[in-house]
């Protein structure tokens, strides 16, 4: 049954069998992925054609690598901005709900925090919609009353960025909370003991304390934005992000080129992963 | 009598490590059976042994008269206490108790019956409705040997169930278990680190240590005929004198002290090898503090008193024999005749050859089990 | 004193103000825009049902609408299913060391995103995929078939893509299961179908329902798997908002639709926290 009690031979087995083909199933698709992005055919399917490195490096005429893919590496960018920004902003947002909730008391501090959770069970789809439509109504306030176009309120960067966060700080706000919550505040008290003001205990003491669990939300914050598709799609413009624009291309059919940009970005986040999860950071939401 | 349960040359292994070794001995029916031993010397292999949690590398396991070579745990006239004595928390506490009986099919107001009477041999019979968070320590304790008692097994082992308790409430424990078992009869294996839970509780006990039994016996034995070493520090509190032996002109063994205090002892020991290092044990009780001259077989100590520990029943003094660093612990009755003792002074004890044991010097390690 | 007071106020004020401008801007104003919205005739903003009614005239919106919610609740049960035994495996059979190597091992596909993990399936599913090549090469088919775009495909890929969020708490509360306990009902003389039923699901609901009301969540609002894998049959209902939205250009219509989707989800997960006595608090933890 478990670790300490007998169990038969048979048991065991199915039990392991079980397993194994779960773990089939989960690596499958990953691996069949990868492997493809080395296939030298038009298409991510087999049979074997044979191996190259063209899905990476290749320059036409007939094979676009990765590297000379220019729509490809725009949306690249693109996402590597917004990931940038929204780490930012979320990291900033994050740690200060952590910060509010875990030390301060003020009236309806529980409605509140009831609110920053509610983005966790709000569907993506919704975040997206609701946020381009009140961006919208403003716009079009502020056309309307001051003559002035709001670029910046419709869809684009600042409102990608603007979506992500909004449900990418509560996923840091609760990686810092547990830290925060183990925090032992007589250190705090130690140091104004000796003499420290708030913002010195704030900066040499607390958030040193804190820091690998804003690290670790930071890049959280900058790997889920980095993949967030269901929130973007509404929010964005002209300037695809890459799953935005790795859905198209997969949708409509395209060469192993997709492969090969999965393969970098399997490679990626399993590092990324290990890395993380190494370090003990088991929280992966 | 009897014998509920034998265990014979049973031996187990973990990889290179024997974590039981050879071990034998028998329960009689109706008894309170404790192994003593400190953490890691095997006590909890063996017990999962005999609960069946563990196959025994070689050995028998007896129920009765009957062999459990290959029989399930679940399907063996025994049922255990856990250490933690995992009590369902998602069960209330009648729900708990008449679990092992729907599990083998019971059903109807029969199990009711049997719950209601159990709760009441343990002495909480308005408690079946309540949870488990609801229970005391105590308490808790007599439902977990209740869920076990109610499949009236031939012997109940228990699995140091006093440990999570609270020191008061532990000693109020001991009597109260020692008087469920001699009410319901079922023969108990109780296994401890706990020396005075053992000697209190139990009709016997077996001492055990790096993955053997030292020694067997009542508690009285234990505590006054030690077999080894190890039982007589483990056993009671016990002053170590650190001699080496030679033998005198009429064959007596003389155990030297520091160099300059010769004792005769009254057992005859192997002294051929003259620094052999030897341990002679004195029990602080036996001491005698300014025993007066003239005795017969009697070894008289010169000390300093370092401190008079006042702890009213149990009080005593730490003395330091002259010429020496070490302490000894001599008991102070409280019959105020000695409260003329102070710090710092210079007095004589003794004690009569008869109480004292002397051993080989034996440096016992502990293990971490498995 | 008053010195001091006036510290704290500071110091509480630089955390308080960002989190309730990201509160406030970021949801509470968007959704209540979108519930006026939804109330709302398109260009002439005058307050009307219209939305509301579309949806229950319409079979094809509220027969998808009761499609999602209805195959949201079976992934979320298969997940729950396979997610069990998965996790009794890795915390209570499988041996320490190797144990905490299976869980990096569960956890790092995903990280990987959604995008990739369907894609990977669909190249191994499709007619022209990796599983039909192999099944015709050995015989097993006479001709390549479609394994794509239909409801089962489409069930697999969510509880696919939605498992870690069950595995995760739910290997979290097997953790803490006391090994004794399964020790003790079996010294009693529970069968393992005793031991599940009575100790370890009753002892594991806690973390089901955390997981169930994750994976609910994620899977009523996914929208990249019923969109690759289920095809034009499959019709998802976040589809038909990224119709009326980005391809009918009624934002009204959508903003309806938002809504009720939202409903539905709260709706759902009260349930489940009522029936668990539990509160969002716990879950998101």
């Amino acid at each position: 049954m478990i670790r300490s009690l007998p169990s038969s031979k048979r048991y065991r087995g199915g039990f392991t069998l079980f397993i194994v083909l779960y773990f089939i199933f989960l690596f499958a698709p990953l691996v069949v992925t990868m492997v493809l992005a080395f296939n030298d055919s038009m298409y991510p399917s087999l049979p074997w054609q044979g191996f190259t490195l063209d899905w990476f490096f290749g320059n036409g005429p007939e094979k676009y690598g990765i590297f000379h893919d220019q729509t490809n590496l725009r949306s690249l960018y693109t996402s590597f901005k917004v990931a940038l920004a929204v780490m930012i902003v979320s990291t900033f947002l994050g740690t200060c709900a952590a910060f509010l909730f875990e030390q301060e008391n003020f009236r309806f501090k529980n409605a509140l925090y009831f609110l920053m959770i509610a983005p966790l069970v709000i569907p993506g789809v919704i975040l997206g919609i609701s946020i381009l439509m009140f961006s919208n109504t403003i716009g079009l306030f502020i056309e309307n009353h001051m003559n002035v176009y709001a670029s910046f309120l419709g869809p684009g960067f600042p409102l990608v960025v603007l979506g992500q966060s909004s449900f990418i700080s509560t996923i840091v706000a609760l990686v810092v909370s547990a830290r925060l919550k183990k925090f032992d505040h007589t250190l705090e008290e130690a140091a104004y003991n000796l003499g420290a003001n708030k913002a010195e205990v704030l900066w040499f003491i607390t958030l040193k304390y804190l820091r690998p669990s804003i690290i670790g939300g930071a890049a959280m914050a900058f790997l889920m934005s980095f993949e967030n598709f269901n929130t973007t799609i509404f929010l964005v413009g002209s300037q695809a992000t890459l799953p935005i624009n790795m859905y198209m291309q997969v949708r409509d059919g395209s060469t192993p080129v997709i492969n090969a940009i999965s393969f970098l970005l399997i490679l990626g986040t399993s590092i990324f992963a290990v890395i993380n999860l190494s370090k003990g950071n088991k929280k992966i939401l | 009598m009897d014998k509920a349960l034998s265990v014979q040359n049973i031996t187990k292994r973990f990889g290179d490590f024997t974590a039981v070794n050879q071990v034998s001995f028998d329960v009689e029916d109706g008894k309170f059976f404790s192994i003593l031993g400190p953490s890691g010397c095997g006590k909890t292999t063996l017990l999962r042994m005999i609960a069946g949690f563990y196959k025994p590398d070689s050995g028998t396991i007896l129920f009765n008269g009957k062999n459990m070579d290959g029989v399930a745990p679940n399907k063996r006239p025994v049922n255990l206490v856990f250490q933690n004595l995992a009590l369902f928390p998602m069960m209330n506490v009648h729900e708990n108790i008449a679990f092992g009986l729907r599990r083998r099919g019971e059903k109807g107001p029969g199990v009711d019956k049997k719950v209601r009477e159990l709760l009441e041999r343990v002495g909480l019979p308005e408690s079946g409705k309540k949870q488990i968070s609801q229970l005391s320590g105590g308490q808790k304790q007599r439902i977990a040997i209740a869920r076990c008692l109610i499949m009236e097994p031939t012997v109940l082992l228990l699995d140091e169930p006093l440990g999570a308790l609270d020191a008061k409430l532990r000693e109020h424990m001991k009597v109260e278990l020692k008087n469920l078992q001699s009410q319901v009869g079922t023969t108990f294996v109780y296994i401890t680190h706990d020396q005075s839970e053992a000697m209190v509780m139990s009709d016997m006990v077996a001492v055990m240590n790096n993955g053997h039994f030292e020694q067997i016996g009542t508690p009285q034995e234990l505590y006054h005929k030690p077999k080894s070493s190890f039982v007589a520090q483990f056993v009671g509190n016990n002053n170590k004198l650190r001699v080496k032996l030679h033998a005198d002109s009429s064959g007596n063994t003389i155990a030297r002290y520091a160099d300059q205090y010769d004792f005769k002892l009254a057992q005859k020991l192997e002294t051929a090898n003259e620094n052999e290092e030897y341990d002679l044990f004195i029990r602080p009780e036996a001491v005698i503090i300014n025993p007066g001259d003239g005795r017969e077989n009697f070894h008289i100590l010169p000390v300093d008193v370092t401190s008079i520990l006042f702890d009213g029943g149990n009080s005593r003094l730490l003395v330091q024999p002259l010429g020496t660093e070490e302490e000894l612990v001599v008991a102070l009755p409280q019959t105020r005749e000695y409260d003329y003792i102070r710090s710092k002074d210079r007095i004589q004890i003794g004690w009569d050859m008869n109480k004292t044991v002397c051993f080989k010097r034996s440096d016992w390690k502990l293990y971490d089990e498995e | 004193m008053m010195k001091n007071r006036r510290h704290i106020k500071w110091g509480f004020l630089f955390f308080f103000l960002p989190v309730v401008l990201w509160l406030f801007l970021l949801i509470v104003l968007p959704h209540l825009e979108l519930l006026r919205l939804s109330f709302t005739k398109a260009n002439t903003g005058k307050f009307t049902l219209d939305n509301y009614l579309a949806f229950f005239n319409e079979p094809i919106y509220w027969l998808t609408f009761v499609r999602t919610a209805g195959y949201s609740i079976i992934v979320t049960f298969i997940v729950m299913v396979i997610s069990l035994p998965v996790s009794f495996y890795i915390s209570k059979i499988v041996k320490e060391r190797i144990s905490g190597a299976l869980m990096i091992l569960i956890l790092v596909p995903f990280w990987v995103s959604e995008l990739i993990r369907v894609y990977g399936w669909m190249i191994l599913l499709r007619e022209s995929g990796i599983l039909n090549h192999f099944f015709v090469s050995i015989g097993l088919f006479k001709e390549p078939v479609e394994m794509l775009y239909n409801d089962i495909t489409m069930i697999m890929g969510l509880v696919y893509t939605s498992m870690l969020f069950m595995v995760v708490p739910v290997i979290g509360v097997m953790d803490d299961l006391d090994n004794s306990l399964i020790e003790a009902a079996y010294d009693l003389g529970a069968s393992k179908t005793a031991i599940w039923r009575t100790i370890i699901i009753p002892h594991c609901a806690s973390g089901l329902v955390n997981g169930g009301i994750i994976v609910f969540m994620l899977v009523l609002g996914s929208y990249l798997t019923p969109n690759l894998m289920g095809g034009k049959n499959s019709l998802w209902f976040t589809e038909q908002i990224y119709n009326q939205i980005i391809l009918y250009f009624n934002w009204n219509q959508g903003a309806a639709f938002g809504f009720l989707l939202l409903a539905l989800s709260s709706l759902i997960i009260w349930v489940l926290l009522k029936l668990t006595k539990q509160n969002l608090k716990e879950v998101v933890k």
